[in-house]
This record gives structure tokens, C-alpha cells and sequence, in this order.
């Protein structure tokens, strides 16, 4: 790669560059499910691709940790055989957004820390990804820019800004390189495409906005003296403790494991599926003891989860503002509202420590 | 979809054979496992192992053997629930499956050299076996050593061949304690906490190690720190359903600790801020 870092697709030519991979790789990208309502799925052409979309239901976290996954088999004969293994499926992951693309960069951080987990780490190596640049707000649940996932910083091979007629897309990796060279549809991008560039991201830079009255290094802090603030105890009152605001979230990576055994009774598997904190079981021990008995602090177990813990472990916010847990939340728990209203709590505090 | 074996996965199990297994009270029993084909299987004391039933399911147990012989090594099971009452119905001979051993033991190397507090209440004894053995094999290497212990009843009591050994030994203060006594029962009488006044200790060189139902850890805290145990001198072993033993799956979580990376024996001054912890 000499050089040429950007290259233009025509729109016209879209369907040619999905339907050209498709043929080479598994292609995965975002299709509409109904009203406002959208999965990513495989597609072998850009007939059902939604270029313009709001979050997927589920994020691309179930391709690199599916819902189910073997992690061990065994055979039971005399004694017992029994064997690790790894299922993966080598995939192109097209149209991933800002949001989703800091999703995947956060459960890399978690699996490639050790110890390692080579089960997602072999999926991860069998992965491509493909960005799409949001030019506007998906909707009013989201809060990118707060998390500083607003704008492209890595995490793909090959990333989409549309402009108009055209998409400008941006070579970050030799692999991103081949998939280019190889379906043959790209020309490089001239000066003019760099302008119009340009002036998206100026625009960009205009129209999204810290979503909240704080600046984001101050975020963290809020959770600092608010461990018994009194909005966990409304989300207490509220929270349906249904852990749809887990499964959906992009970050969220808790199982459980649980052994199945064959019809033949002598052999059987481990597989881990998801879990979440939210449910009452999850922190339940032998005893009957129950860590977190009470909704209100398991959701605060969530919101550390986000804001507090990974910012000391791993110096980033495990949320990517992309707004499903808010959108998916049967009990309207919105999580801007519960961010501003600690941090109206916390303000409140320092102005009576001052009186 | 591809699917691999990988040698190298955490999820890899051992297989381990039951060479003998002993009823200790109508809920516990005691198994000896070691690995086949005679691998070494070596772990400090606290630390603990996932062990599975096939078929049924994995379940975390913290070792009670002192790690002082490496060939075999020994669990204390409750039947409380589907893969401790499976694991139950196994004898001497039948397979299990484990991995690690996994987490943070007691503090040997902090402990060595210094008085001992071991505080053991119900199944807490199990883990504590490990420490308290493995101090015994290495006695010259510590100084006092008492040991508290605190059952629910005379039946309840694990370990009793052993208990009498201890109480017998001139180098150990060995107290115990039942909640309820039944009509033979000759010795004292009440919750552990009342037995911790009565310790003669100096504070400054003093560790006290503490194991025991989650109930219990406020009150014999509250009585070490009476007795004027530095709070980075006490230290707790948690109990939590792990389910992967690699800080991952998040059921261990304590506030920002994974207890099977991070403990599961902590220092009472590590924890004491965290809500949830206890």
C-alpha cells in the first residue's frame, strides 16, 4: 500500500462491489426488518444492504461471541475423552458503524487480555470489517460523541464515508487493500473527493455535540460518591430486570456455561450462551446468598460497568453511545437521563459542600 | 461453521480419576482425585478448581488438601445443588473433569513468620484444611498458631479425626464451637464470636485468616478489630459461582474485582469500601 490510503466507489457500483464479495467471503450488513427495525444478515448483493440505518437489534458482538457457543466436547467410552474446540466462520462485516466498530475494539481489549480467550480471538482473526460514517444522528437515543465514537479512529479494514453519489472509502489495512484490488470497482479518490471529505467531517464536527453538560473526562467522576445515590433507587422502583438492555448492548460480554448431554448418553458438550447481570440468579451463590439482590443494584452494576470500571482497567468507557439499551428498554430507562441525573446530584453536593 | 480443537483453550478439562471418596456428615463428602496419567497437580492453599460431573455440569470448589503432596489432591463437597448431588453418586474409580487451580491462596509467604488467627466457621473449614495442613507440615516456619472453629451443631463438624489431632498437638490453640449443642456435646457453646475475646494475641504480628458463611465475616471482623488486628493483617476467602475461572464471565464480579482472578482471598483492607462484597 504506497500511498494510496483513500479510494471512491459510485453508487451505481454498489451492488457490484457487495454482490463481487460476496462471492469471495460470507458478507454480512445491515438489512431492514420492518419499521425502523434492523439485523445484520447475510446479503449477497445491495439490494436489501440498509446504507442508512439506525443500530441493528442485536450488535455485530454475536458474530465474534454468538449467543450459543461449544466450547468442549466429551465422549465417555471405558474413560473419558474429552476435547476444546473452537467453531468459526471466516466473514466480511459490512456498513459497521463509529459505535459498533468501539463496540468490537472494547471485547478485544477483554478476550486479548490475559488470560486469553482463543475462542474469540480465533473468530476475531477470521474477521473483516468494512466501517460506514454516520453523517447525521441515528435518532435522539444516541450519545456517540460523549464516548468520542462519533468519528472513524481504526478498528476496520475498509471504511465507507457516503458522499452523495459517491462513498469515499478510507484503506486502513493491507487486507482492506486485496478486498479493493480484487473486486475491482474502486477508482482513487482525486483532490475534490478529499475536499468533499472534508467538509462532511466539518459538518459532522457541527451537528454532533457532547450529549451531556460535562465534559466527557468527567464522566467517570460522577460515579465517584454516588455508589448510594438515589438513582438507583428509582431505576430500583423501575428496572423489569428482563437483561434485554445487556443482550443488546455492543460491550456487554457475560455467560454462563452449561453442559448438554447427547441422546446417546455417553457423549455431550460445554457451551457458553449470554447472560446478564441484570437477572436475579446471576449473582446468586450455593447458599442462596444473592450479591445484588435488588434491581436497583444490578443496573448500578451495569452503569459502573460502563462508566467506572473498564475507565480504570482499561482507560476507555465501555459504552459506544450507540443508544440500544435506551431504545430496547421496556421500562423507558433512558441512560443519558440517568447520567444527567447524577450528575445533577453530584453538582448539587459540591454546591452545598461550598455553602 | 469450521470448528478446531485447540489445545491451548482455557476451557481445556483434565480428566481426573476419584481414587477414594469419605461420607464426612450427612451432606459432605470428601473425595481424593488425581490426575491421569499421574501429571503433578500443584496449587497453593485458597486457591480452588471448576470440577465437573459430565454431562451435568461444572461447578467452582476450593482445595482442602494441603498442597504438601502433589500426586493426589482432595475436595470437600456439599450436595446442595444438580452437580454437587451428581457429583455425590460418584465413588472411587469413576472420572471427574477440572481445570486450574485458579486465583489468589492465602498469603503464605505474608503469613510465614508470623502469629495465626485461623477463623473457621461451617464449610469454611474446607479451604482453611488446606492453609491449616500445610502450616502444620511447616510449623517451625510460623509462630502461634490458634484455630477457632464454629458449627451449626456436633453433626455438622467435618474433619473430626482430624479436629482431635489439632486439639491434641502442644504447638496449635485449637478452640471449637457449636451454635446448638446436642445432649453429649461437652464443649463450649455459642456463635464464633464469643470464642475470639478470650484469644490471648499480639495484635502487631498477629494474621488472622477468615472462612466462613457470608453472615458470619461482619461480626468476627468487628471482634479481630476489637482485639486490634490491623485491617491489612485479616483476610476473608469470598465464595462466588464462577462459571469460566478466567475473569471473564462476570458472575464473580465484586464492584471492579473478578474474585477468581483478583481473590478469592482478599485482605479485609482491599474490600472493606466495597458494597457487595460481603
Amino acid at each position: 500500500m504506497k500511498g494510496i490510503q483513500y479510494v471512491t466507489l459510485s453508487k451505481e457500483n454498489l451492488d457490484g462491489f457487495i454482490s463481487g464479495l460476496s462471492k469471495l467471503h460470507k458478507v454480512i450488513a445491515p438489512v431492514s426488518k420492518g419499521y425502523n427495525n434492523f439485523a445484520f444478515e447475510e446479503v449477497d448483493s445491495a439490494k436489501n444492504v440498509a446504507i442508512q440505518y439506525i443500530p441493528t437489534i442485536l450488535p455485530p458482538k454475536k458474530f465474534y461471541m454468538p449467543q450459543y457457543e461449544t466450547l468442549m466436547e466429551y465422549r465417555i467410552n471405558g474413560g473419558v475423552r474429552a476435547e476444546a474446540i473452537v467453531e468459526f466462520e471466516p466473514l466480511v462485516l459490512f456498513g459497521i458503524h463509529t459505535c459498533d466498530l468501539a463496540g468490537i475494539q472494547c471485547l478485544n481489549m477483554v478476550f486479548s487480555e490475559q488470560p486469553k480467550d482463543y475462542n474469540y480471538l480465533t473468530r476475531k482473526m477470521r474477521i473483516n470489517i468494512i466501517g460506514l460514517e454516520c453523517n447525521t444522528y441515528c435518532d435522539e437515543f444516541a450519545s456517540c460523541t460523549m464516548v468520542n465514537a462519533n468519528m472513524p479512529s481504526g478498528g476496520y479494514d475498509l471504511f465507507f464515508t457516503d458522499l452523495g453519489d459517491y462513498f469515499i472509502v478510507h484503506i486502513n489495512t493491507h487486507t482492506g487493500e486485496e478486498i479493493t484490488t480484487a473486486t475491482k470497482v474502486f477508482e482513487p479518490a482525486e483532490k475534490s473527493h478529499m475536499h468533499d471529505l472534508a467538509d462532511l467531517r466539518e459538518q459532522k464536527r457541527r451537528r454532533f455535540r457532547i450529549e451531556l453538560p460535562i465534559a466527557p473526562r468527567f464522566v467517570s467522576e460522577i460515579f465517584e460518591g454516588t455508589f448510594e445515590s438515589k438513582v438507583w433507587k428509582d431505576l430500583d422502583a423501575r428496572c423489569l430486570a428482563c437483561g434485554n438492555c445487556t443482550a443488546v448492548c455492543p460491550t456487554c460480554y457475560c455467560f454462563d456455561i452449561v453442559e448438554d448431554v447427547n441422546l446417546d448418553l455417553r457423549s455431550g458438550r460445554r457451551y457458553r450462551m449470554w447472560y446478564s447481570c441484570q437477572v436475579e440468579p446471576f449473582a446468586t451463590v450455593a447458599g442462596g446468598e444473592n450479591f445484588r439482590k435488588e434491581r436497583g443494584a444490578r443496573q448500578r452494576h451495569r452503569y459502573y460497568r460502563k462508566f467506572k470500571y473498564p475507565v480504570m482497567k482499561f482507560s476507555r468507557f465501555f459504552c459506544t453511545g450507540c443508544g440500544r439499551c435506551s431504545r430496547t428498554c421496556m421500562a423507558d430507562i433512558r441512560l443519558l437521563e440517568t447520567l444527567n441525573s447524577l450528575i445533577k446530584e453530584k453538582t448539587t453536593k459540591l454546591w452545598r459542600g461550598w455553602e | 461453521m469450521e470448528r478446531l480443537g485447540i489445545k491451548e483453550s482455557r476451557y481445556n478439562v483434565k480428566i481426573a480419576k476419584i481414587l477414594r471418596t469419605r461420607q464426612l456428615t450427612e451432606h459432605e463428602k470428601l473425595f481424593e482425585l488425581a490426575i491421569e496419567g499421574g501429571e503433578a497437580f500443584d496449587y497453593e492453599p485458597g486457591q480452588f478448581i471448576m470440577i465437573n460431573d459430565f454431562g451435568v455440569g461444572e461447578i467452582p470448589i476450593s482445595l482442602t488438601s494441603a498442597p504438601t503432596n502433589r500426586i493426589s489432591f482432595e475436595v470437600c463437597i456439599r450436595a446442595v445443588g444438580k452437580v454437587t448431588n451428581a457429583i455425590h453418586t460418584l465413588e472411587a474409580g469413576d472420572f471427574i473433569g477440572i481445570r486450574g487451580p485458579y486465583g489468589r491462596g492465602f498469603p503464605i509467604r505474608i503469613l510465614e513468620g508470623n502469629d495465626l488467627m485461623i477463623v473457621a466457621g461451617g464449610l469454611g473449614i474446607a479451604p482453611l484444611r488446606s492453609l491449616i495442613n500445610y502450616v502444620l507440615d511447616n510449623r517451625r516456619d510460623f509462630g502461634k498458631v490458634h484455630i477457632l472453629l464454629g458449627s451449626k451443631s456436633p453433626k455438622d463438624m467435618l474433619f473430626v479425626d482430624e479436629l482431635d489431632r489439632w486439639n491434641q498437638r502442644m504447638d496449635v490453640y485449637y478452640q471449637s464451637t457449636v451454635d446448638q449443642a446436642e445432649i453429649d456435646w461437652t464443649g463450649h457453646v455459642g456463635v464464633i464470636t464469643t470464642l475470639i475475646p478470650g484469644v490471648d494475641l499480639e495484635p502487631e504480628r498477629t494474621f488472622a485468616i477468615v472462612v466462613g458463611p457470608p453472615i458470619m465475616y461482619k461480626f468476627v471482623i468487628r471482634e479481630l478489630l476489637a482485639k486490634n488486628i490491623p485491617e491489612r493483617q485479616i483476610f476473608v476467602d469470598f465464595e462466588r459461582h464462577m462459571k469460566c475461572g478466567i475473569g471473564k464471565c462476570g458472575r464473580c464480579q465484586i464492584q471492579n474485582l473478578y474474585v477468581c482472578q483478583d481473590g478469592p482471598v482478599f485482605s479485609y483492607e482491599e474490600i472493606k469500601h466495597l458494597t457487595e462484597a460481603m
